[in-house]
C-alpha cells in the first residue's frame, strides 16, 4: 500500500477544487448572459463587455487602476529589490528589517488603511491618485520583496565570485551576473505587486478623493445598488487578468531554477 | 629549477587565516608558506577542512588573510580585490553562468578586458578548441552533461591567460571513469598552454598522478611538501603516510646503541636521533616473504587476495596487530591461509616518523 | 560605489523601511493616539480635545438619558459575533485543507506544481468579485436558492444575508491560508516514516494520529493564524453577503469612518481588532514554544 494514499482525500479535494472555482464559472457564464436580469438566463451575448467599454466612468475607474498599480508596483519593487540586496547575508537586526518588511502581511487590511486615512487627513494630504500610489507602495512591498528574495536564497554567491574572478568590478558582477540572474525574481515580485495593487479594493475605498474611483471601488459602489450584468462582464474581466498575470509570475519564478 | 631572479609565479609568506570573531574564532590556516615555480603543477592535498581550499580562496581574492602576504609573479596581491589579480579559477561546482552561452561565458573576462570583438571571437575559439568543445559554443550550461561543463569552465578560465590558473577539486563531480580522463588532458593542457597550475584536491592518487609537487596539508599546516615519490616514499609525518596510499604503522623503541625494537628478538637496523618509542612505517609492497625464523618478525597469514598482478596479504603479528603485505607474482608461491611465515623489513623500505 | 558593507547595506535597506514604516507604523501610533480623542464637528477628530478612555468606555457601557451607565451589548455582540465566525471559518478551512494537502503532497511533480497553482490563483484573485460570484448563486431568485425551497421541509429559507452565508463567503476566501502551509509541512515530511509506523503494526488510522498530525502540527497553526487574523478583520465578506445583517468589527469600523462620522471611535475599534490579533498571535506564539520545549 502506497503511504502517501489516504482514503477520500481525493474525493474531499476534487470537491473543494469545485467551492473554489464553480463561483468563479458561474460568474464568469453569467458574464455571457444577455438577460438584463443577470441571473435569469436567457442566450449568449457578448453585448455587456460591448456595454462596459462605452461606459466612461468605468473607463475612467479602469485606467485610474492601472496607473497606480503600474506606479506602485514599480516603486514597491525597486524598494523591494534593494531590501533584498541588502538582507542576502546574515547581519545583527535582519530578523527585525525582515518582519518590518513583512508587516504589510500580517496586519488586518482595514486596520492600516483607516490608519492611513487619519494620517493623510491630520497632515492635510489631499486625498486622491497620489495618497493611493503612497499607500499600495507601502503594502505592496513585501509582495514583491519574497519573490526577489526566495530567487536570491537559491542563487549561490559563487556565481559571483566567478565573475570577479574574471575580472569584472563590483558594479560589472552585479550588471553582468547577478542582474541578469535575479531578473525572473524581479518580474515575479513586480507581477504580484501589480495584482495586488490592482485588486485592492480596502485601502483605495478610504483614500480615493471625487473622481479617482478604482475599478474595485466602483465594482464595490455598484453591488451596493444591485446586481447588474455589467458588473458581471467587468468582473470577469478582472478575474481573468489577475489569473493570467498569477500564472505569468508563477512561471517566471521557476524559470531556469 | 629555481631561478633566483625570477620571482616564483605564487609566493605565500606566512600566511594565516580563521573565521569568525571573538571566542567562536575558528583558525584555519596557521603560519603557511609556500613557493610555486613557474609552470609547475602544484597540488594542495589533505582531507576535508585542511584549509586548503581556504588558501586557494585566499589567493584568487575571495578571502583576506588576517597575516602574511601573498604575491604573484614577484606582484603583491595581498590586498587587491579577485578582479585584480591576474589567476582565475575553475570552480568544484563549475559556475557556469547559467543565463549565458557557452560562447558568452568564455568571453565574460575577454569583454572585461577591453579586448576588441574580433581578438574576442578568434581567443573563444582556440580556448574552445583545446578543451574540444568548439561545436558546442551556442548551448547553455543546463544543456550539458558534466564532462562538458567541466571543460567549458576550464576554457573560461584558461582564455584569458591567467598568470596562475586555480582549480578547485573540478574533478570531484564526475563519476571515476570520467575523472581518468580528465586527468590526462588536464595534465596535456598544462603542458600546452604553458600556465603555472595549482590544484586541491582530497584524492591522493588524483595529486600524485598529477603534480610535480605536492604539499599535503592538515588542520591548517603543510605537513611535507615535495615530489610525489618523495612523498610517498619518504613521508615524514604519521598523518602523511597513513593519508596517502597503503601503508603498514609500526610502534617499536629506539635503542640507545642503534636499531628499533619492534619486539623480542625483532630488531630493525635503523638509526635514531633520539632513543625512546617510535612509529616506523613500510609500504605493503616493500616487505618480503621469509622462511619462518629468519625475517625480522614471524607472523601468521590470516586472510590473502588476489589482486591480478599480486597478491595482498594481511598478516597477523605476535602482538597483535595486522600488517599487509603486497606479493608480486614473480616472487615464489603464495603461502597458505593460515601457515606460519617469516617477515622481512629491509632497512632502506622503512621511515621512521615524526607524529 | 561604497566599499564599507555596513554603510552600503543600510543605504540600500532604508528606502523600503522608512516607507512601511511612516506609510503603516506612524499611522498605527497615531491611531492610538485619536482612539483617545473626542468626535470633531467637520473633520471627525476635536484634536483639542483632552485624551480619555471614553471610546473604550463606550463599546460597553453608554449613558442613559439620567446619566447613568448602562450596558450596551451591541458591541460586544458583535466583536463576540467577529470571533466566533474567525474561529468557525478556520476549523472549516483546517477540515477542507488537510485532506487536500495530504493528497497534493502524494502526487507527482507536474501534478503538485499543477495544483499549488489551482490553489495560489483564488488567493490573488479579487477578493470583492470572488464573494460577489457568491452573491450570485445564493440570491433569492437564483437556481440553488430556488432548488434548495423545492426540497426544504422548513419552507422557504433565506440562503443569502445570514451567518452561514458569510461563514461560506470567508471560508472561500481563506482557504487557500490554511492548504498552502500544511502542504509545505506534508512536501517536506519524510513519508518512510508512515511506513515504519505501519511496519510497527499500527493502523492508516492510529498511524494519521500518532506520526502525521504531531508532525503537521507547526503547519496546522501557522494556517490558523492566517486564516484567523484576516477573518476577524473581514469587510468584504459581511458587506456582501451579511448584507448589513450580520456585522463584522471591519463593518462598523468603516461605518464610523462613513455614515457616522466618528473616527475616534472607529480609531479605538481598530486598536481594539489590532488588540485582539496581537493576543490570539502570542498565544500562539506560546503555545508553539510549550511544545518545542
Amino acid at each position: 500500500m502506497n503511504p502517501r494514499r489516504f482514503p477520500f482525500t481525493r474525493e474531499i479535494s476534487l470537491a473543494v477544487m469545485a467551492y473554489l472555482y464553480v463561483p468563479v464559472v458561474v460568474l464568469i457564464a453569467y458574464s455571457f448572459n444577455a438577460n438584463r436580469t443577470a441571473t435569469i438566463w436567457t442566450h449568449a451575448s457578448v453585448s455587456w463587455y460591448g456595454r462596459i467599454l462605452e461606459n466612461p466612468s468605468i473607463q475612467a475607474a479602469a485606467w485610474n487602476s492601472l496607473v497606480l498599480a503600474v506606479c506602485a508596483a514599480t516603486a514597491a519593487t525597486l524598494l523591494a529589490l534593494l531590501a533584498a540586496l541588502s538582507t542576502r547575508r546574515d547581519f545583527l537586526g535582519r530578523g527585525a528589517a525582515e518582519t518590518v518588511l513583512n508587516m504589510p502581511l500580517i496586519l488586518p487590511e482595514i486596520v492600516v488603511a483607516v490608519a492611513t486615512l487619519l494620517l493623510f487627513v491630520a497632515l492635510g494630504v489631499h486625498l486622491g491618485l497620489t495618497a493611493m500610489m503612497a499607500a499600495h507602495t507601502a503594502f505592496c512591498i513585501p509582495f514583491a520583496y519574497l519573490p526577489i528574495r526566495a530567487r536570491l536564497d537559491g542563487m549561490s554567491g559563487t556565481y559571483e565570485e566567478a565573475a570577479q574572478d574574471l575580472y569584472a568590478s563590483r558594479f560589472r558582477t552585479f550588471r553582468r551576473v547577478t542582474m541578469p540572474m535575479l531578473w525572473p525574481g524581479v518580474m515575479a515580485g513586480f507581477t504580484l505587486a501589480f495584482v495586488t495593487s490592482l485588486d485592492d479594493f480596502l485601502t483605495s475605498f478610504f483614500l480615493s478623493g471625487p473622481g479617482t474611483t478604482t475599478l474595485p471601488v466602483y465594482i464595490f459602489s455598484a453591488i451596493r445598488s444591485g446586481i447588474s450584468p455589467e458588473i458581471n462582464a467587468i468582473s470577469a474581466v478582472m478575474l481573468v487578468v489577475s489569473v493570467l498575470l498569477v500564472a505569468l509570475s508563477f512561471f517566471l519564478g521557476r524559470l531556469r531554477r | 629549477m629555481t631561478d633566483a631572479s625570477v620571482p616564483p609565479a605564487v609566493s605565500i609568506r606566512n600566511v594565516s587565516k580563521s573565521f569568525g570573531k571573538g571566542i567562536y574564532t575558528v583558525p584555519v590556516l596557521d603560519d603557511v608558506s609556500l613557493n610555486i615555480d613557474r609552470r609547475e603543477f602544484f597540488t594542495l592535498l589533505g582531507p576535508s577542512g585542511c584549509g586548503k581550499t581556504t588558501l586557494l580562496r585566499l589567493i584568487a581574492g575571495f578571502e583576506t588573510a588576517n597575516a602574511g602576504t601573498i604575491a604573484i609573479e614577484g606582484q603583491d596581491v595581498t590586498a587587491a580585490p579577485p578582479f585584480h589579480r591576474p589567476v582565475n579559477t575553475v570552480f568544484q561546482s563549475y559556475a557556469l553562468f547559467p543565463h549565458l552561452t557557452v560562447e558568452q561565458n568564455v568571453a565574460f573576462a575577454l569583454v572585461e578586458q577591453g579586448l576588441a570583438r574580433e581578438a574576442i571571437r578568434t581567443r573563444v575559439g582556440e580556448a574552445l578548441e583545446m578543451v574540444r568543445m568548439g561545436a558546442f559554443a551556442r548551448r547553455r550550461p543546463a544543456e550539458l552533461s558534466g564532462g562538458q561543463q567541466q571543460r567549458v569552465a576550464l576554457a573560461r578560465a584558461l582564455a584569458p591567460r591567467p598568470r596562475v590558473l586555480l582549480l578547485d577539486e573540478p574533478l570531484s563531480a564526475l563519476d571515476l571513469k570520467l575523472r581518468k580522463e580528465m586527468q590526462l588532458e588536464l595534465k596535456q593542457l598544462q603542458a600546452e598552454a604553458g600556465i603555472t597550475f595549482l590544484f586541491v584536491t582530497h584524492d591522493q592518487e588524483e595529486a600524485l598522478t598529477l603534480s610535480d609537487r605536492v604539499a599535503v596539508m592538515q588542520a591548517g599546516k603543510i605537513l611535507q611538501m615535495g615530489p610525489p615519490r618523495e612523498i610517498y616514499e619518504r613521508p615524514t609525518h604519521r598523518f602523511v603516510a597513513d593519508f596517502i596510499g597503503d601503508i603498514n604503522l609500526l610502534e617499536g623503541e629506539a635503542l640507545p646503541g642503534g636499531g628499533v625494537r619492534l619486539g623480542p628478538g625483532a630488531v630493525v637496523p635503523l638509526t635514531c636521533a633520539t632513543p625512546g618509542k617510535v612509529t616506523i612505517a613500510i609500504r605493503p609492497e616493500r616487505a618480503r616473504l621469509a622462511t619462518v625464523g629468519e625475517g625480522t618478525l614471524d607472523a601468521t597469514v590470516i586472510h590473502s587476495a588476489y589482486l591480478g598482478t599480486a597478491m595482498l596479504h594481511k598478516l597477523g603479528l605476535p602482538d597483535g596487530s595486522t600488517f599487509l603485505l603486497r606479493q608480486s607474482e614473480s616472487s615464489g608461491p603464495p603461502p597458505e591461509t593460515g601457515s606460519r611465515v617469516g617477515l622481512t623489513l629491509p632497512g632502506e623500505a622503512i621511515r621512521v616518523l615524526l607524529q | 560605489m561604497m566599499h564599507n558593507p555596513t554603510l552600503r547595506r543600510a543605504s540600500l535597506l532604508t528606502p523600503a523601511i522608512a516607507v512601511i514604516l511612516l506609510l503603516i507604523g506612524v499611522p498605527l501610533c497615531l491611531m492610538g493616539w485619536i482612539s483617545l480623542l473626542g468626535k470633531g464637528t467637520s473633520s471627525g477628530v476635536d484634536w483639542a480635545s483632552l485624551p480619555s478612555v471614553a471610546n473604550y468606555v463606550r463599546l460597553v457601557w453608554e449613558e442613559d438619558f439620567d446619566g447613568t451607565m448602562i450596558l450596551n451589548s451591541s458591541y460586544l455582540v458583535i466583536f463576540l459575533r467577529s470571533v466566533v465566525l474567525a474561529a468557525v471559518t478556520t476549523i472549516f478551512s483546517l477540515l477542507l485543507g488537510l485532506p487536500v494537502a495530504l493528497w497534493m503532497a502524494g502526487l507527482s511533480r507536474t501534478g503538485r506544481d499543477a495544483m499549488l497553482l489551482l490553489i495560489t490563483i483564488p488567493f490573488w484573485t479579487n477578493l470583492l468579485v470572488r464573494n460577489y460570484a457568491w452573491l450570485i448563486i445564493l440570491r433569492e431568485d437564483g437556481w440553488v436558492a430556488k432548488s434548495v425551497n423545492a426540497i426544504s421541509p422548513f419552507g422557504p429559507v433565506q440562503l443569502l444575508y445570514n451567518d452561514t452565508a458569510v461563514a461560506i463567503g470567508l471560508t472561500y476566501s481563506f482557504l487557500p491560508f490554511m492548504i498552502l502551509p500544511l502542504y509545505t509541512v506534508f512536501e517536506k515530511f519524510d513519508w518512510r516514516l508512515l511506513e515504519a509506523a505501519y511496519d510497527l503494526g499500527a493502523t492508516r488510522k492510529r498511524a494519521l494520529r500518532r506520526v502525521l498530525l504531531p508532525i503537521a502540527t507547526p503547519g496546522i497553526m501557522a494556517g490558523s493564524l492566517l486564516v484567523f487574523i484576516p477573518c476577524l478583520g473581514a469587510f468584504v465578506t459581511p458587506a456582501l453577503l451579511g448584507g448589513g445583517k450580520t456585522l463584522m468589527l471591519g463593518n462598523i469600523i468603516q461605518m464610523q469612518f462613513g455614515a457616522s462620522r466618528n473616527w475616534p471611535f472607529g480609531a479605538s475599534l481598530s486598536v481594539i481588532l489590532l488588540a485582539a490579533m496581537l493576543i490570539v498571535m502570542t498565544a500562539m506564539a506560546l503555545l508553539r514554544n510549550r511544545r518545542t520545549a
